[in-house]
């Protein structure tokens, strides 16, 4: 298992890479990666990311041994970062590695819905406008009740 | 203890952190002293739906007691991911 919460950007195909190495009892690697939007109406000039260090990284740390006990993964990591970024760069990455697709690919969903809601993370978008906090959604929340 | 702020709810109040000497019993306690000092505070705890509170950086709720606590956060609904 690894896990990082960082400022600067990550290599996601050695990342992959390293993260697929080595696994002969692992048929199946799924990778989620998180990218900025920018904005439909408005240009962004950056995305603003906020964190809770120390409860960041052990609510991710929960999250990620709780989705390797439900969905028997072989490993796990998660990349996430903090600080300003511009559109079209890459905020976070999630890999899970299970014997069969399906566990790795749900393992990445309940993770994806877990940090969306549950790890300290606060987006603020910032245009030529103004800048305005990111809500939360009904929707993001409701997808918990589905775990 | 120490009173840790986060996103709209540090804008509002001013300051990201800071050292409260208080002998509340729970959150809400606290919220309701914390609300009482200032037009900022009361500003930023205006409407508790809208907010989440961490004890000792693990998750609560505002009816939890503060007993042995020594961090408590307050933020917005969090937008990871």
């Amino acid at each position: 298992m690894r896990i990082s919460v960082q400022e600067e950007m990550f290599d996601l195909g050695a990342e992959t890479a390293t993260f697929a190495a080595g696994h002969s009892d692992i048929g199946a690697i799924v990778t989620f990666t998180g990218v900025v939007r920018d904005l439909p109406d408005d240009r962004m000039d950056a995305m603003e990311i906020e964190h809770y260090p120390g409860m960041t990284e052990k609510a991710i740390i929960a999250m990620a041994q709780n989705a390797v006990e439900r969905f028997g993964l072989g490993d796990v990591l998660i990349i996430h970062r903090y600080g300003r970024l511009q559109p079209g760069e890459m905020i976070m990455m999630v890999a899970t590695a299970a014997p069969h697709r399906k566990d790795a690919f749900e393992a990445a969903m309940f993770l994806m819905d877990y940090l969306k809601s549950r790890a300290p993370f606060w987006k603020r978008e910032i245009s030529a406008t103004g800048a305005a906090w990111v809500a939360a959604t009904d929707e993001d929340e409701a997808a918990l009740t589905r775990w | 203890m120490d009173v840790l702020y986060f996103a709209w709810v540090r804008e509002r109040i001013g300051i990201p952190r800071e050292t409260v000497q208080t002998d509340a019993g729970t959150v809400a306690d606290l919220v309701t002293e914390l609300r009482a000092r200032e037009e900022r505070y009361a500003a930023a705890f205006e409407d508790l739906s809208a907010l989440r509170v961490a004890l000792d950086q693990e998750l609560s709720d505002f009816d939890a007691p503060l007993a042995g606590v020594r961090e408590v956060a307050f933020f917005p609904p969090m937008t990871g991911g």
